[in-house]
């Protein structure tokens, strides 16, 4: 150590005391001259002594060997000595376990020193010594310092309790330090309050399931009260506590919110972020319609704009958190974009963060100060910053289009400066418009193909030939431009390689004549000259279709591309919502959850962000959007009935259910069985293209073969459903239920009326729940996405009761088939027919409508079976106006199959009665509304025509009844 | 929690070292010496070598103050030629390890002045007292100067009675930790000073891109006891409150954001948006604001660059100022980038001096003083090299230093009122300075 030679002036002379001497070293036998003086009688020596000891640790020399000299000079007075002694005991304890027992008594006796300095002293220390069988000494001094009566001792007790903790976690839980530290969150002392909360927390992280820290109205009040009181430091550690906690109810979440909002103006950054923190995460909880809301938003714009002020690295820190913040909700900083302008004398990280920021906040109404801005950076002299920009600017015209054009001219103009980077970034970012706006700016290709020969990266290379290959068709000299990357093929790294066997195929089916030659030549290079497999494959797959079906070959390599998104480099929402919670932490500067970079168990436990729980009533869903995967959530909503059971289900949580409520009637459990099933599956695959339940319980094929087994219902349907997947498969393979009557897909919307969209469909109803099952169908040239669906008013209030959701978009050519949940609780209004529904579809090209009817038994609800007396009640109530007669003409069924085939759509037999070889049934039907009807079915043996009685109250209904009860029997 | 702390020399020399917590030795660290079997001393050394290799002898700029070595993440910030490192393994809060970062060389610098090499040396002892006592188990503690002076000195701990211990540690402790009882004057003065600096980012056509001031009040308070002190200006919000009462001749000013001391009670500002406080003893920075409307742009930069053929470029820049006549600014320096290739540069200016400086790459242009309402200009020709470099000058902004006696944000002190219960003497015993310095910050216009 060179510098640790220095001579420096002596003590004696100045007046100032300088240290720097200790630095200084005799080499030659300095470990046994220390010795000789810190045995020395003379106070001053020994200190002098000691001093140069630590000089030695620090500078990284082993002193290990004077630890019995050290130790000796522990029994002193002198404070100055004693730290001294301690700050070497702390470094050394460890290595030498044995002599450290020597310092117990001093610490044992120093914990009971008049002096609390002294007392909190040895406290601190004692827990820095990390001996094992040191650590059981030190139990009691801590216990007493715990309830010290001087606040200054305790709150370093309390930091004592986690560092013992560390050392032997079993220990303070048998001598109880535990519940003295949680008693310590009570202390009058807010700074022990502080020290108490951090201590609790750091020992509640590596016990992630014990609920340590306890949080409740009453302890949150008290660390509310603390935080007002405490020093800057304590003040982030109990926000930081805060916001582990989760309000019961949007109250309480206000509440707290109120009371950690004056934190926004603290000096401390870090009191800031831990503040923002606290407040974005129990906003969640807020109802969006509240005025609170808003003004919660608005407060929290002005601090974090505050903390760009701040020094460089808290700028970074608070810029890295601001970036998640606009990803969660970008109208808190959606008119501050000024702010993350750069500034030329930032340092390079701020630079990068900013820019990240400002391309995440533009939008049409700032886009041109931005792309002003962002030319002005295309020119620094950070090379990453540059190519940065320029990507940037290319990320503007893909999410501004109104900005695209002048993005374009934007980077035609820094192509223009041959700046070679800057070149090859604006090639790789205007490949991507083309994509987004495919035949819009094709212009531009002869100024990109001038710059060919100075690209020298793959992604720039392997750019340029996708846009030669993609448009060949316009490139005169597109097979030329291809041939001279073929030189080099070998050389060329994957990436350029696949791209360049593409782009010659490509090129090969549009001009076919002329590039049979080079066309072979890529595919002999691919298959025969090359190692790596997925270009070989990527060659015989286009050999194998070029040769056999070059109309094929057309369809599959010159095929429309999906649009790309306008987004880029967004972060998944679960992991943002897990950062969320990791406002101003490591995580959130990195961008990674903990787990990632924290080893152990710390930081395992993965934190969400509290759902939405009105106290008060709302009848909002949950933000689609906003809250990633609320697929199960959503699930138990749109299931009004056996809704638990369901949920159960659909979360594959295998424990039997215990539903206590009454059986559902069979028929319709075992439906609801079968189409979990789907469901399940469904979800298992995560996938909404080939719905496995629509082909087990929607398909009509399906419906007629239940038709098929008029069977009387098998005695395993009383077995309880839901026991585990093994059951559900077993109750598919037993007896085939009548299942309830889903009439055959009819095309509802022609394509010619649709600019290609076609959609076809039917009704059903599954398990209590009312679905509307559609095939897309896109019969158009381009790919349709954003569909949406509405209802209008109909008269018995059916509207959707989520979105259509079709996830990925519909290709042309493309079917899909979707079935959406329908609930009863929609606007209600009389329509003519009454069953006819008035439907809106929307897509990314258009809307359209059209109308169709819906067999009314889809209204029939499961607990329609009346009871006799009360059905004898009701018949005679109703006025005989209310009654009218109908014809089922040509039914082959006895009396006993059509009841079973009716139950299935829950029409329900109460009584039968024969009178002269007439069977008359009894049936009831209630209809979602709550309307009951009631139906005398008569059946004479041997004539194939039924009479039927219908009477309601609303005897409108009647006609759309009479259809299903043929409809149902017929099929 | 932070798991150590490290200071390093510009060579990467440690001078300081505190390890909180065992974990930050368990590397392994790429590129560092790795003994087998080393001590547990050793193996510290090991996260102490890997911030040296993989950041100070690093051969690429800082690309970011956070850098994570094998699993072990190192915050660092750098004064003057001084690294200091904050270690750690866990999922600390990253703004709190800064915060300190910056609250310790505060303490440093409170303690024995400017933070170098042979301070630190020379204070080495101390240090360590300090890390003991403001970093406890990686948790900070009390880092107030005030308070930390009472019991850590550079003179050796004083013997103290009992009297004053319990009144160190009820101070260290207590809800007014940064200003101790007893504190008595003969006058009792206080000086407020209303520092601003003003930035600006102008387009070469004189829009302005950006301006904001950024703003402190620091306050000198010699006062006895335990003060109760209320700030007022003219901040719109309140003067809106309190309505038409005759304020309608004071020009009031929109506060986008501000932050206050400790000793701020933070929840009365935020209900009533009054700014009371009991003040430590001395020195202390009372309130940090930000605004961004009404600014008072005290220079205008008007630039002209010509591009003469490819050897020759012509500069042309004209300085005009903008407040009272009456108000003289002071220490006005332009600077004006030149580009790398400059060989030789002529410069004529109206008022002042000027120069070319080679190893800045830029003409520096200095007027001691000059009043509101005036106009200056300057104007350079600047030959240059033939280069076969094919990317072009970046024109960095020109950049533009001074000091105005003015606030221009347009903030005002109202009142100060000094309340002491206790004490026998008033509000209107106190005597109260306040002055009003304006700097530029960031203050360039692109050309």
């Amino acid at each position: 150590m060179e510098w640790a030679n220095q001579l420096c002036e002596n003590r004696q002379f100045g007046s100032k005391m300088t240290d720097s001497k200790y630095f200084t070293t005799t080499k030659k036998g300095e470990i046994f001259e220390l010795k000789a003086e810190l045995n020395s009688d003379k106070k001053e020596k020994k200190k002098e002594a000691v001093k140069k000891v630590i000089a030695s640790m620090t500078v990284g020399k082993d002193v290990s060997a004077l630890f019995p000299d050290v130790v000796n000079c522990m029994q002193t007075d002198n404070l100055e000595l004693k730290k001294l002694v301690y700050l070497y005991l702390m470094n050394y304890a460890k290595s030498q376990p044995d002599m450290a027992i020597m310092a117990v008594n001093t610490f044992v006796k120093d914990c009971e020193d008049a002096n609390p300095l002294i007392r909190a002293l040895a406290v601190r220390t004692m827990g820095c010594i990390r001996v094992d069988k040191i650590t059981e000494y030190l139990c009691e001094p801590l216990r007493k310092c715990l309830k010290d009566e001087d606040p200054y001792v305790r709150k370093t007790a309390a930091v004592c309790v986690a560092k013992l903790h560390d050392i032997n976690a079993q220990l303070v839980e048998d001598q109880g330090f535990l519940d003295t530290l949680k008693d310590l969150i009570s202390d009058s002392n807010p700074m022990v309050v502080a020290n108490a909360v951090a201590a609790l927390s750091e020992i509640a992280e590596s016990h992630p399931n014990s609920n340590l820290l306890d949080l409740n109205p009453q302890s949150i009040n008290k660390l509310l009260t603390a935080l007002n009181e405490c020093t800057e430091w304590g003040q982030i550690f109990i926000l930081d506590c805060l916001a582990n906690y989760t309000p019961r109810d949007d109250r309480e979440s206000q509440s707290i919110c109120e009371r950690v909002t004056p934190r926004l103006s603290h000096a401390n950054s870090a009191v800031v972020l831990s503040a923002v923190k606290v407040l974005m995460k129990f906003m969640e909880m807020l109802p969006k319609d509240l005025d609170y809301y808003s003004t919660l938003l608005k407060k929290l714009a002005p601090p974090l704009v505050t903390l760009l002020s701040a020094e460089p690295e808290l700028q970074y820190v608070a810029l890295r958190n601001i970036n998640l913040i606009v990803q969660k909700r970008p109208e808190i900083l959606k008119h501050e974009m000024k702010v993350f302008f750069v500034k030329y004398n930032d340092p390079i990280y701020v630079k990068l963060e900013k820019l990240d920021i400002m391309i995440r906040l533009a939008s049409q109404a700032n886009i041109a100060q931005v792309l002003a801005e962002l030319k002005e950076y295309a020119t620094e002299v950070d090379v990453d910053f540059v190519r940065k920009a320029v990507r940037a600017i290319g990320r503007c015209a893909i999410k501004v289009e109104q900005s695209a054009e002048r993005c374009v001219s934007t980077l035609l103009d820094l192509i223009q400066t041959k700046v070679n980077y800057v070149v090859q970034e604006a090639i790789v970012v205007i490949k991507d418009i083309f994509r987004k706006y495919p035949n819009k700016y094709e212009s531009v290709i002869a100024t990109l193909c001038e710059n060919l020969d100075s690209l020298d990266e793959p992604e720039a290379r392997a750019a340029m030939i996708w846009i030669v290959g993609e448009y060949a068709e316009r490139i005169d000299n597109a097979d030329e431009l291809l041939e001279s990357f073929l030189e080099g093929f070998h050389d060329e790294s994957t990436q350029v390689q696949l791209q360049l066997l593409t782009a010659i195929v490509k090129l090969f089916l549009k001009k076919p004549t002329e590039t049979q030659e080079l066309v072979q030549q890529v595919l002999s290079l691919a298959t025969q000259d090359s190692d790596n497999p997925d270009l070989r494959d990527r060659g015989y797959i286009y050999w194998r279709l070029l040769s056999t079906d070059p109309v094929a070959a057309k369809e599959v390599v010159l095929a429309e591309k999906p649009l790309i998104s306008e987004e880029t480099d967004l972060i998944e929402p679960t992991l943002l919502e897990e950062l969320i919670c990791h406002i101003g932490t490591l995580a959130s500067v990195y961008h990674k959850p903990p787990s990632a970079f924290v080893e152990g168990s710390r930081g395992v436990m993965h934190k969400r962000l509290p759902a939405r729980t009105g106290s008060g009533e709302s009848t909002e869903s949950p933000d689609v959007g906003a809250a990633g995967g609320s697929a199960p959530e959503a699930a138990p909503s749109i299931i009004p009935s056996q809704g638990d059971l369901l949920g159960d289900l659909l979360n594959l949580d295998m424990a039997p259910p215990t539903t206590s409520g009454p059986p559902p009637p069979s028929t319709g459990m075992q439906m609801g069985g079968m189409d979990l099933l789907g469901g399940g599956l469904d979800s298992l695959m995560g996938d909404e293209s080939e719905p496995l339940g629509g082909d087990i319980g929607g398909s009509p094929a399906m419906g007629a073969g239940f038709g098929a087994a008029p069977a009387v219902m098998p005695a395993s349907l009383n077995a309880p459903v839901g026991g585990g997947l093994g059951d559900l498969f077993d109750l598919g393979g037993v007896g085939m239920p009548m299942g309830a009557y889903i009439p055959p897909k009819i095309v509802w919307l022609p394509a010619m009326k649709a600019k290609g969209l076609e959609i076809s469909g039917t009704f059903a109803r599954r398990a209590g729940v009312i679905q509307m099952e559609l095939i897309l169908t896109n019969k158009a040239m381009s790919v349709m996405t954003d569909f949406a669906i509405q209802f209008n008013r109909n008269s018995f209030g059916l509207a959707p009761a989520g979105p259509l959701q079709v996830l990925t978009p519909l290709g042309p050519n493309q079917t899909i088939e979707v079935s959406l949940p329908l609930s009863t609780v929609g606007p209600v209004m009389k329509m003519d027919p009454l069953n006819n529904l008035q439907v809106a579809v929307k897509n990314n090209i258009d809307v359209f409508y059209f109308s169709c009817q819906y067999p009314i038994s889809m209204l029939f609800v499961e607990d329609g079976k009346m009871e006799r007396q009360v059905f004898l009640a009701t018949w005679k109530d109703i006025p005989n106006d209310n009654e009218s007669q109908f014809q089922i003409k040509d039914c082959h069924l006895n009396s006993d199959a059509a009841s079973s085939k009716l139950q299935g759509s829950n029409i329900f037999t109460i009584a039968k009665r024969t009178v002269e070889g007439q069977d008359m049934l009894y049936m009831s039907i209630k209809l979602s509304n709550g309307i009951w009807v009631l139906a005398e079915l008569r059946v004479q043996a041997g004539n194939p025509n039924y009479t039927i009685s219908l009477k309601c109250r609303a005897p409108e209904v009647s006609q759309c009844v009479f259809q299903c009860y043929e409809a149902v029997l017929k099929n | 929690m932070i798991g150590g702390l490290f200071i390093y020399n510009h060579k990467g020399e440690v001078l300081i070292s505190r390890v909180y917590r065992d974990d930050i030795g368990k590397g392994p660290f790429p590129n560092c010496f790795h003994k087998v079997g080393c001590t547990e001393s050793y193996r510290m050394r090991n996260a102490v070598d890997a911030f040296r290799v993989n950041v100070i002898h690093a051969r690429q700029q800082v690309r970011s103050p956070v850098t994570n070595i094998a699993r072990t993440s190192f915050f660092h910030v750098k004064r003057s030629n001084i690294w200091l490192a904050a270690v750690t393994k866990q999922n600390v809060n990253a703004a709190m390890v800064f915060e300190f970062l910056y609250k310790m060389c505060d303490v440093m610098t409170a303690y024995f002045g400017k933070i170098s090499e042979e301070n630190i040396k020379n204070n080495f002892v101390l240090i360590y007292e300090l890390l003991d006592e403001i970093l406890d188990f990686g948790y900070p503690q009390n880092s107030e100067t005030g308070a930390l002076k009472t019991f850590i000195t550079q003179t050796g701990i004083k013997s103290q009675s009992k009297e004053e211990q319990s009144q160190i540690t009820s101070q260290v402790t207590g809800q007014i930790g940064w200003r101790r009882e007893g504190i008595k004057y003969r006058r009792n003065e206080l000086f407020l000073d209303v520092l601003e600096s003003v930035n600006l980012l102008m387009s070469p056509q004189g829009q302005v891109l950006s301006a904001h001031v950024s703003g402190r009040v620091v306050m000198k308070s010699y006062l006895s006891g335990m003060p109760e002190c209320k700030f007022g200006m003219n901040d719109k919000i309140v003067i809106d409150k309190q309505g038409k009462g005759g304020a309608t001749e004071e020009q009031s000013i929109a506060i986008d954001d501000c932050t206050f001391h400790q000793c701020v009670r933070l929840s009365k500002f935020d209900a009533e948006r009054s700014i009371s406080f009991i003040p430590p003893d001395g020195e202390c920075e009372l309130m940090r604001y930000r605004t961004t409307k009404d600014i008072i742009l005290p220079f205008r930069v008007i630039p002209l660059v010509r591009e003469v053929g490819r050897t020759k470029l012509e500069v042309k820049v004209v300085i005009k100022s903008n407040f009272k006549p009456s108000l003289l600014a002071q220490k006005i320096e332009v600077r004006i980038p030149t580009p790398l290739n400059t060989s030789g540069v002529q410069v004529i200016c109206m008022k002042g001096k000027a120069k070319y400086k080679a190893s800045e790459n830029a003409i520096v242009w200095k007027i001691k003083r000059m009043a509101g309402m005036k106009e200056s200009q300057i104007s350079a020709e600047i030959e240059l090299l033939p280069t076969n470099d094919k990317k072009k000058w970046a024109r960095p902004p020109i950049s533009m230093n001074f000091e105005v006696p003015f606030a221009p944000s347009g903030l005002k002190v109202r009142y100060l009122k000094v309340f002491e219960p206790k004490l026998n003497y008033s509000d209107h015993d106190v005597i109260k300075w306040v002055r009003y310095i304006g700097r530029s910050g960031i203050y360039e216009t692109r050309c």
